[in-house]
């Protein structure tokens, strides 16, 4: 058992050495996730704030220019063109220059006083799906809520009051770089194993591993142990910069978020080790990574709900590693749950990372 | 330049692309796969949401409100709560999104003509789900409330919103996603294989082969870039063709316009993956720099799914380098809005200069000599 150890551990302490031999690996490894994390981290958003939005008042009141003044002081609103003309609002829809159009039609300052009310028209370029229907919820809410402030006593029968849980101002980055991490996560364990196995076969030092005296079994520990490692450091490091930078509010237990990322790096490893068995050259170990990077995340809810998609989806991602560990982490992160809660999940992530693992290692011991 | 010479270039290049399948999976398979995920499995489209109710006044009026939010397609009633502490449970394990609470108090404040309180407890941590979940149990609450306000007068409420959507009238993500599929889908065309065919000689020894011919420069580049430009041209005929008959995704512009600009951008993108393949000289290398300065760019600042005008200003001003930003107006422009040259002249322009410097480019980058 201790010439085991000690040949396991001389195996980490090679491939060690080995990647770190080159100084850009130190940058590849460290530094490329920070970044990766920045960009997405900001890029990855779904608020709006300041919509480009184009008015035709035809009324010109006192009445209208307090209607536009609450459109602006939202906040999620900006006027960028106004005109008498509708059609300036249609070429400007059109040319992409402005997402909403906001039409004041005349005697709207008569009509809401009067029995029969007052209208006012929402134009929305719905190119942008998504910003088109939260800019819609918003600007309707606007206008509901001005024409309460005109409504005459016990003319609003029912008040909705809604209080958003665990992230009050309803940012969705908050949501998002916990995601981000966990991909990112992903991404650096799949193609670091893939890469440094098939880099091994391609330079032809492989077979000199395969006739020292380690076991494909110890082979595949002192290869992965390293990955898994390095992974961990990455997850102090970008979890770090979610905290400090980001100001992502973290209401759970480390300890679960390091447990559940232990698990899912094995996955992660695991579909690593898999795609070196089955790819010749670096390249096409980078592909194929490429190719089960892509379907992982678009599936697993990081972007898109899995609530959204069709139910034979929705079981497949049941499979998706990264799906139970978005869920671990976002709620870790935001809802401070503890492993009660998430006992299923964790469950799942010991069961696929577990299987795909020693999957890997069988065809791994055969090639 | 010669046609023969050219086209000899063009078949060498088809035929290494015959022999390497994984190349041919990247061209043909990944289109088709992304726009069946994206057209069909996965989307923003917000409906179905889970709510749970704890009604405590459990009157006539309570449940009609009720039924009105069963009604709608976008709540799925699935509980019935006694007790408020069943709340935290709820939504902390994320089995729902939403519970309405219904005070003891309901019926009884709005026959007294006062207004009534409906509480909606939302799990906020899916901003966006939460938001647009807010946004129709707000639309059931109003107009619930105009029914009872209003009932049986001829008053009307002081001011009304009317919203109509252009272009996706449904809001649907699919009608904003597969437009823009047919730029990133070329961006991985680019990325991932052209970026490959000037290192791949390179690697292989063959570069000094190609030297000793009488081809030139211009050639070289032309000719391997035309099998590539074929396939680009199949995948935005197949990713529009299998959006617009199978998901039903409008195409409303010309295609005539979309044909040239496509080929523009397309051209752009692989003299740039060729000129990145020509200085790096490895295969490896040349993929990892196209994927980051081709592919990413085009998926997260082109705006093809995330929004770039509520970026910080620094990654917002980054977004007018990216090609993709102008060729998704395009796209977008010609599929759902169908407007024409007037309003897509400079994006068009755009489109023929990132064409033409792509492939100045990358003929530069190009060295036939062997140092």
């Amino acid at each position: 058992m201790r010439g085991r150890a000690e040949r396991v551990a001389a195996m980490v302490v090679k491939e060690f050495r080995q990647m770190f031999r080159d100084p850009r690996m130190a940058r590849v490894i460290f530094v490329a996730p920070v970044i990766q994390l920045l960009v997405f981290g900001y890029a990855v958003s779904t608020d709006i704030a300041n919509t480009a939005t184009f008015l035709v008042d035809h009324d010109r009141t006192r009445a209208s220019r307090e209607l536009v003044d609450s459109f602006t002081a939202s906040g999620y609103f900006r006027i960028v063109g106004r005109s008498d003309r509708p059609l300036d609002l249609v070429r400007a829809l059109e040319r992409g220059e402005a997402v909403v159009g906001l039409t004041i039609p005349v005697n709207f300052a008569r009509d809401s006083t009067s029995s029969e009310g007052a209208r006012v028209q929402i134009l929305l370029d719905g190119t942008n799906s998504n910003t088109a229907s939260i800019a819609k919820g918003y600007a309707e809410r606007i206008v509901a809520d001005f024409g309460r402030r005109l409504a005459p006593r016990g003319a609003l029968a029912l008040e909705l009051r809604d209080r958003p849980w665990f992230n009050p101002n309803l940012e969705s980055r908050d949501y998002n770089v916990p995601a981000v991490v966990g991909a990112l996560i992903m991404l650096i364990s799949l193609l670091l194993t893939s890469l440094a196995v098939v880099r091994e076969r391609e330079i032809g030092t492989l077979e000199q591993l395969k006739v020292s005296p380690l076991t494909a079994g110890e082979l595949i520990a002192g290869k992965t142990i390293p990955f898994a490692v390095i992974a961990l450091i990455d997850l102090a490091i970008v979890t770090a910069v979610a905290l400090y930078w980001f100001e992502v509010p973290f209401r759970g237990r480390f300890f679960l978020l390091l447990v559940a990322s232990a698990l899912y790096i094995l996955s992660a490893l695991g579909v690593g080790l898999f795609i070196s068995t089955i790819s010749a050259t670096q390249q096409e170990a980078f592909l194929a990574s490429f190719l089960v990077f892509m379907p992982a995340i678009l599936l697993s809810g990081f972007m898109f709900p899995v609530t959204s998609m069709p139910e034979v989806f929705q079981w497949a991602t049941l499979l998706n590693p990264v799906r139970h560990y978005l869920e671990i982490v976002r709620a870790v992160f935001l809802k401070g749950a503890g492993f009660h809660a998430l006992s299923r999940q964790f469950a799942a992530l010991f069961v696929i990372g577990t299987s795909i693992l020693l999957f890997a290692a069988t065809r791994f011991r055969k090639s | 330049m010669t046609s023969k010479r050219l086209l000899a270039v063009a078949r060498k290049e088809v035929l290494q692309l015959r022999r390497d399948p994984r190349s041919l999976i990247l061209a043909f398979v990944l289109p088709v796969l992304l726009t069946v995920l994206f057209g069909y499995a996965i989307s923003w489209d917000v409906d179905n949401i889970e709510i749970a109710v704890l009604d405590q006044d459990r009157s006539k009026a309570s449940r009609e409100l009720l039924d009105a939010f069963r009604a709608s397609s976008y709540f799925r009633l699935s509980a019935f709560l006694d007790d408020p502490d069943e709340i935290e449970r709820l939504i902390d394990r994320g089995e729902v999104r939403m519970v309405l609470v219904v005070p003891p108090d309901f019926s009884r404040e709005l026959g007294a003509g006062r207004t009534a309180l409906l509480q909606a407890v939302v799990d906020g941590s899916d901003a966006n789900t939460a938001n647009i979940a807010m946004g129709y149990a707000r639309a059931i609450a109003q107009s619930y409330s105009l029914r009872i306000a209003f009932a049986g007068s001829s008053f009307h409420p002081p001011v009304q919103a009317e919203s109509r959507v252009w272009y996706n009238e449904e809001l649907s993500s699919r009608n904003m996603i597969v437009p823009g599929l047919v730029a990133v889908i070329m961006m991985i065309v680019a990325a991932m294989l052209t970026s490959l065919t000037i290192a791949r000689e390179w690697e292989r020894g063959t570069m000094e082969q190609l030297a000793a011919t009488p081809v030139t420069r211009i050639e070289v580049v032309l000719g391997k870039m035309l099998p590539y430009v074929g396939i680009g041209l199949f995948d935005v005929f197949s990713v529009s063709a299998i959006g617009v008959l199978l998901f039903g995704v409008p195409f409303r512009g010309s295609p005539l316009l979309l044909v040239p600009l496509s080929t523009a951008f397309l051209v752009g993108a692989l003299g740039l993956g060729m000129f990145i393949s020509a200085i790096t000289r490895s295969q490896v290398l040349a993929t990892q720099i196209a994927m980051v300065a081709t592919y990413l760019p085009a998926f997260l600042l082109s705006g093809f799914m995330f929004d770039v005008s509520v970026m910080p200003p620094v990654l917002s001003w980054l977004t007018y380098l990216i090609p993709a930003r102008y060729f998704l107006v395009v796209t977008r422009g010609i599929f759902l809005k169908g407007v024409g040259v007037d309003v897509l002249f400079v994006q068009g322009l755009l489109m023929i200069a990132f064409g033409a410097a792509g492939f100045a480019a990358a003929v530069s980058a190009f060295r036939k000599e062997i140092e």
